[in-house]
């Protein structure tokens, strides 16, 4: 292949370095230094991670967990243009602000459906098994050089702005990192064989309704403790929906599975564990309260869990 | 009669998440003492349980990329206007409102998602730099005085589309990574299924997450035409 991950990896290493060292030199911000680190022993995960001996780069993750859980990672000064500015060039520059924006969306579709096959000189031209990532990560250079074109800004400039979002974004940048690595633990630890004991030893699964409902319960909650709807589906649907309803109740495997998968989403819709789609975009949306999107997504995720219960019962047997 | 020991101890790390964020601790600190407490709970020496953090930790490295390989791109437009364009486009559409606006972005991304196309959208690269201004935009047309309040209930709103979208309409595409997923572990318990009908099977609960969802939305209208009335009303 010829565009590979590495490059990117080594790009956003890259990136997180210039953010530390852009902190280090910033005087206005309170905790330069402590600051500096943190964003230096990320580029270094990033950097020379694979180098870098396991006991090393699980001792640097507890330092960052604790440099960011203990306030040590202050936002920097940032010069911001005034909202006068903003809206003279939003009017100069029109429709065609939207092309750089677009462009990483549309480039990251077009390489991982288009281009998927496409081969240059005998190598594939992507990086197949990791075909989106790469086309994501081809999208937004084309976007940085497309957006530095148009608005005559240079690449320093577009570095700046990627420090101001990452300090912006600040700990709740690692906390998806950190809790992967956390739901890969539970899974070593054996979590999994632990709460399909709890769940089938303790609940009464001879009523249809009951076991249904544990089923999909389960998944949601489950989902919810580890934060991800794959890590659930194998234990809940190993433990209640494969040998109750498939096996006593003669459930249609294929409905069980689409409708257990859905339940674990109403789960990943309720938990702080998923900071991936909840607590980032509450950072990236600069809401004061951390779980406002949790919040917001209430209303549809319960509702949704009483109904796939609902089409669970009706619809296994079909 | 069949004796099978099973360790309860790795439950442990599970109950110091939930104390820890029903204490309010800081999120961060919670994942790293439910890393230890899970650690010794399954008897792990201090030495292994950094290595299997360090090895984990360099493994999933990937995952940040999606985050953190737009921000420079999206920064740059932000500075020169991108959200003061997209607030501006939608004030001139007159029948826009925040719901109808979002109803309309929710159809399209699990519609997008279903056919695959699930990087159509996102937090940094679409929620952030345009579907949360016009959404905010929408309605300060109508409401100038709209309070920070329902800025950020609107915000929130407009992250809670993009992931309902993505959730719901990405398990109904044949190939996606879940229906493998799925596939393979019911193989391992000796099922055969058939991708396809798990897809088919996800449309109902689909149809009814974008239903749901999108009376939801309908209602924020209301909600937020009410909130502002009874501002107005007072002195």
């Amino acid at each position: 292949m010829i565009v590979k991950l590495d490059w990117f990896i080594v790009i956003v290493g890259l990136l997180l370095l210039s953010a530390a060292v852009m902190a280090l030199l910033d005087r206005h911000n309170p905790k330069r230094y402590s600051s500096a680190l943190f964003w230096a022993l990320y580029a270094a995960i990033y950097l020379a991670g694979e180098q870098i001996p396991p006991a090393v780069t699980g001792l640097m993750m507890v330092l960052m967990a604790l440099l960011a859980g203990f306030g040590g990672v202050a936002l920097g000064r940032h010069s911001e243009r005034t909202a006068e500015q903003r809206k003279d060039s939003a009017q100069r520059l029109g429709h065609r602000l939207l092309i750089p924006a677009l462009l990483i969306p549309i480039t990251t579709m077009i390489g991982s459906t288009l281009l998927k096959d496409v081969q240059v000189g005998g190598a594939l031209l992507l990086d197949p098994k990791n075909l989106t990532l790469v086309s994501l990560g081809c999208g937004s250079v084309l976007a940085v050089a497309s957006a530095c074109w148009l608005t005559r800004a240079t690449p320093m400039q577009a570095l700046r702005e990627s420090r101001r979002l990452t300090d912006h974004l600040g700990w709740a940048l690692v906390l998806p990192h950190m809790l992967a690595v956390l739901g890969l633990l539970f899974t070593e630890a054996g979590m999994g064989k632990a709460v399909a004991h709890v769940v089938t030893s303790y609940i009464n699964l001879d009523i249809r309704l009951v076991a249904v409902a544990v089923y999909c319960i389960g998944m949601a909650l489950f989902t919810i403790i580890m934060g991800n709807g794959f890590a659930a589906f194998p234990v809940i649907a190993g433990g209640v929906g494969i040998p109750v309803l498939v096996g006593v109740y003669h459930a249609n495997p294929a409905v069980m599975a689409a409708i257990g998968m859905f339940s674990a989403y109403c789960g990943t819709l309720l938990t702080p564990m998923a900071a991936n789609f909840n607590i980032v975009p509450a950072a990236l949306l600069d809401l004061p309260d951390k779980n406002a999107v949790i919040r917001a997504q209430i209303g549809t995720a319960l509702p949704l869990l009483l109904a796939n219960i609902a089409l669970l019962y009706f619809l296994m047997n079909l | 009669m069949q004796q099978t020991v099973v360790n309860l101890w790795p439950l442990l790390g599970v109950a110091v998440i939930i104390l820890g964020f029903a204490l309010r601790a800081h999120p961060v600190l919670v994942v790293i003492a439910a890393c230890a407490v899970t650690g010794l709970a399954a008897s792990m020496p201090v030495h292994q349980l950094l290595e299997t953090l360090g090895k984990a930790f360099v493994k999933t490295r990937n995952l940040p990329l999606i985050l953190l390989l737009p921000l420079a791109a999206i920064g740059l437009l932000e500075r020169y206007g991108l959200k003061e364009h997209a607030q501006a486009s939608i004030a001139r559409i007159r029948s826009a409102t925040t719901g109808r606006l979002l109803i309309v972005y929710l159809a399209i991304r699990e519609l997008s998602a279903a056919f695959g196309l699930t990087s159509l959208g996102g937090h940094p690269n679409m929620v952030r730099p345009l579907v949360a201004p016009m959404a905010q935009g929408a309605a300060e047309v109508r409401y100038p005085a709209l309070t920070d309040e329902l800025r950020h209930r609107i915000r929130a709103m407009a992250a809670a589309t993009d992931n309902v979208g993505l959730f719901f309409g990405e398990d109904v595409f044949v190939a996606f990574g879940a229906i493998v997923l799925m596939q393979t572990i019911l193989r391992g318990e000796g099922l055969e299924v058939d991708p396809l009908h798990v897809a088919m099977w996800g449309i109902p609960t689909a149809v009814t997450a974008f239903l749901i969802h999108s009376w939801r939305l309908h209602r924020l209208d209301a909600e937020i035409a009410r909130a502002m009335q009874r501002g107005e009303g007072q002195p």
